[in-house]
């Protein structure tokens, strides 16, 4: 057999080789290392010039030409109704659409061109979205350069990523499920009002957590619209005194949100506001983990609940 | 049923059976109806593709009657608002390719290894916290990425190339090719981990290593998805606005150098935005005529994706 | 071909008769003319080697062919006694569905409490009079022969059951909502031996209260638990007939090549 080695020359193949393993797990470790160095960095860098600015007066003053006395308060006020309006319109046309294209859509082109669209749209740069709803909301349709604009967008932008994971979470519903809840004599809606969006209610939440975290950091498309970076005033409040109670005159005021904030202290040389900078940078990062953690911990207790 | 009763047809079986009749219209005209509102939701993504391609094309084609499209792709200056405008759509090209090179010369190669080492290398330990942890990288939001990019990396590469000016393309691309890393790994993991085992075991029977494996075998069977993983990266690069606004300067620049400051077509859109451009006028046009470019140039991305997608199918 | 039983000693009505009922999945023709009754108050087994068609016949009878394109009837399926035949393109699928219940392979329980689980089936139909879901439940659960072991936990998960429990659960929710027909898909190729001899004890009992038509992939099972059985082979009803009949005395010798074994 001309191809047989003997026994030593096999073992010192085999050693070289398994040193090629360990470079290779070492350089791995090396890259995920370099992913770890740069947030570590990132998060102590703000943390440590931005913690000592983060006092109550900066939550609650507007901002200012003085750095010391500017605060994030309309930002984050903004922020906050920008986050409500798109999740108004993102969580039930996500789910919808979702649903739609799992129990309902037959396997025809229209359907197909619907998937299309959907998975183009989740690669389209987030400032072709801001055109969009320069040209389309602001303008065209006249909302005007508000809140409604702006929740509009991002439900739009964030739209892809509530189907998907609603998509997936309906997915993993065993077929013997929907069967059992059929043979019983329940109609299609019954099915998906009963079984389907109750069961898939946790991966579907884990989405839209995951999506708004996208969305709060959004800037570019905001500003597109036309968010003034110097807002020093709060959209009306939404309850008031008099009848009829509930106002909607906040959604078509100007605003501003926490990353586009951020963005005017930073362009700005004196090193005060980029301590301003810095502790709205924290805040925004905080916020981010902190509905990451919890859409990882939801999708943990999904895990353990659920044995299909 | 909506058959009529057998022996005893009396007016009672009679109307029970047109009741039951009644009930069924009823119910199936509100399953026709529950139908078509979740129909209408999952046509607004097919509204929102229409919305974006009339919006760019509908100001392009006004912006296109005052420039001429030979000049728009071949002039070497990009002045849309002096006396003597000229709109070279080259220079934010050189800008968004240039800044896009050097994320995706980090991005790739890292987003890949990561991946590779995750899916056959680490423990599962290690996995199961670092997937959640990249997910966290790539969450951060981008304005943040910026400001690290503009106050900590530029320093930090000015130590190394001394002239570095303050913006520059090679702190905002670098910052940006971490950030994209974890598009890059998560999809391209995600598409070897679907790999079947046997596929591994056939070679792993045959004296192979990990590395070996890995290489050999699981990464030329995931090649489509991986090949996914990287369209996705490429079109987040091009995509890519507020790091670069904040530390590659909006100073429209013809340059390949990273070394250089330069605007990207997102940047000089955000600057626009944030001054104040009347609706109508020229400097409104721009704005959709680079948004319809950088439009083209991700669809094109796309499309070759899925060109080599369908090339490369893996059937196992 | 409709075999008629040599000996009957009570006389026996026909809750449903199927005529001449063929069946396609798309082109592929899965069901050929079948023909036979099925007896009120009996026990009908279907028998036959893997994909003769037995899950496929049974699924008619609940239309549950109608949730995926491209499948075909043709031929009837008579039910009485308001001789209606259920397969009729005018007959709406959920109306059969709630006159003729199924209990699946694998046991299928929701992921809701025992109590809804077994409650659905009424509410689905519009019953949400506390009383009524409460007394209908337990006279499910009494019946199914699982009242004792749950009657104290009836807030807890499903998914805490026993693989057999769980079945007995599936068969307490189709029972609920007073079935004319309950159909056993292979109802404990699933469990161990014990909850398997359980089900078909439950199922001796059962039949008093309503007709079964049960497919089984285990002769033995049929001879115990049958009082009718078909024998079918490639989408074809091979022979009907007496359940001792068939497996004592078969007419065909098809039929005897599978029961001693000598094939499938």
């Amino acid at each position: 057999m001309a191809y047989a080695k003997n026994l030593d020359e096999i073992r010192a193949l085999i050693v070289s080789h398994k040193r090629w393993d360990l470079v290779f797990a070492s350089i791995g470790v090396l890259a995920l290392m370099i992913g770890v160095l740069t947030f570590a960095a990132l998060f102590v860098d703000m943390a440590v010039k931005g913690v000592p600015r983060l006092e109550w007066d900066f939550f609650t003053s507007f901002p200012s030409r003085h750095a010391h006395k500017a605060g994030i308060l309309s930002a984050w006020v903004g922020s906050t109704l920008v986050m409500l309006t798109t999740a108004f319109f993102a969580v039930p046309l996500g789910v919808a659409a979702g649903l739609y294209l799992e129990e309902y859509a037959p396997k025809n082109w229209v359907t197909d061109v619907i998937e299309i669209n959907i998975t183009n749209l989740a690669g389209v740069p987030s400032i072709v979205y801001g055109l969009l709803a320069l040209g389309l909301f602001v303008y065209q349709f006249g909302f005007g350069q508000s809140i409604l604009s702006a929740g509009l967008t991002l439900a739009l932008l964030i739209l892809p990523v509530v189907i998907v994971a609603t998509r997936e979470a309906i997915r993993s519903i065993p077929q013997g499920i929907r069967e059992g809840a059929y043979a019983l004599g329940a109609t299609q809606w019954q099915v998906c009002k009963d079984h389907i969006v109750p069961y898939s209610f946790a991966g579907i939440l884990t989405g839209v957590i995951i999506g708004m975290a996208r969305a709060i950091g959004e800037t570019a498309p905001i500003i597109t619209i036309g968010a003034l970076t110097f807002i020093a005033f709060l959209p009306p409040p939404p309850l008031k005194a008099e009848p009829p109670f509930i106002s909607f005159e906040w959604l078509t005021s100007p605003f501003t949100v926490m990353p586009i904030q951020m963005f005017n202290w930073t362009s700005r040389p004196e090193a005060a506001f980029l301590i301003n900078a810095a502790a709205a940078g924290f805040v925004l990062v905080l916020m981010t983990l902190a509905m990451n953690a919890l859409a990882i911990y939801i999708r943990y207790r999904l895990r353990k609940k659920i044995k299909w | 049923m909506s058959g009529v009763a057998g022996p005893a047809s009396s007016s009672m079986a009679l109307l029970e059976a047109s009741a039951r009749l009644q009930q069924r219209r009823a119910r199936m005209v509100r399953e026709r109806a529950i139908e078509g509102v979740l129909f209408l939701a999952a046509l607004v993504s097919v509204f929102t593709t229409v919305g974006i391609v009339y919006v760019l094309v509908k100001e392009s084609v006004v912006f296109f009657t005052h420039v001429p499209l030979w000049d728009f792709l071949t002039d070497t200056q990009w002045t849309p608002l002096f006396d003597d405008a000229h709109f070279g759509i080259m220079v934010l090209l050189s800008g968004t390719l240039t800044s896009s090179f050097v994320a995706l010369s980090i991005a790739i190669p890292l987003g890949t290894i990561i991946a590779i080492y995750l899916s056959e290398f680490a423990p599962f330990g290690l996995r199961e916290v670092a997937k959640p942890f990249l997910e966290l990288l790539g969450g951060v939001p981008t304005i943040v990425y910026g400001y690290f990019a503009l106050l900590f990396v530029t320093p930090l590469m000015q130590r190394i190339y001394p002239g570095l000016p303050g913006f520059n393309i090679l702190s905002a691309g670098i910052v940006m090719g971490i950030m994209i890393i974890p598009y890059v790994s998560s999809i391209s993991e995600d598409a070897m981990r679907a790999v079947p085992m046997s596929l591994r075991e056939g070679s792993y029977a045959m004296g192979a290593t990990r590395y070996q494996t890995a290489t050999r075998v699981v990464v030329p069977a995931a090649f489509s998805g991986i090949a996914s993983a990287y369209i996705l990266g490429i079109s987040r690069a091009v995509g890519e606005t507020m790091i670069l606004a904040v530390a590659a300067g909006m100073q429209p620049n013809l340059t390949f150098n990273p070394l250089e400051p330069a605007a990207t077509i997102t940047a000089y859109i955000v600057q626009v935005a944030l001054g104040d451009l009347p609706h109508g006028s020229i400097g409104y046009q721009t704005i959709f005529a680079a948004g319809l470019t950088l439009l083209l140039l991700t669809l094109l991305f796309n499309i070759a994706g899925h060109v080599l997608r369908k090339r490369f199918r893996e059937a196992y | 071909m409709v075999a008629v039983p040599a000996q009957v000693s009570a006389p026996l009505s026909a809750k449903a008769e199927v005529r001449k009922l063929d069946f396609f999945y798309g082109e592929f023709q899965a069901l050929k003319g079948l023909s036979m009754p099925v007896h009120e108050k009996q026990v009908t087994a279907l028998i036959g080697p893997s994909g003769c068609g037995k899950s496929t016949f049974l699924r008619c009878f609940n239309r549950m062919h109608d949730l995926y394109p491209g499948n075909r009837y043709q031929g009837e399926i008579r039910l009485f006694p308001d001789d209606v035949d259920i397969l009729a393109h005018a007959v709406d699928p959920i109306e059969v569905r709630m006159r003729i219940s199924m209990v699946f392979q694998k046991p299928n329980p929701f992921p809701k409490s025992i109590y809804e689980n077994v409650a659905y089936g009424l509410r689905v139909r519009g019953e949400s009079r506390r009383v009524t879901l409460n007394e209908k439940v337990e006279e499910a659960l009494r019946n199914a022969a699982l009242w004792d072991e749950v009657k104290n936990r009836l807030q807890e998960p499903a998914f805490n059951l026993s693989g057999g429990q769980q079945q007995r659960l599936c068969i307490a929710r189709a029972l609920a909502t007073d079935p004319e027909i309950l159909l056993f898909d292979e109802p404990t190729s699933a469990l161990d031996p014990i909850a398997t001899a359980s089900i078909e004890e439950l199922i001796h009992d059962l039949k008093e209260k309503v007709t079964i038509v049960i497919v089984t992939h285990n002769m033995q099972q049929a001879a115990r638990v049958s009082d009718f059985t078909a024998y079918m082979y490639l989408g074809e009803l091979i022979e009907y007939g007496v359940t001792d009949e068939i497996f004592i005395k078969p007419k065909k010798k098809q039929t005897e090549d599978y029961i001693t074994g000598r094939f499938g």
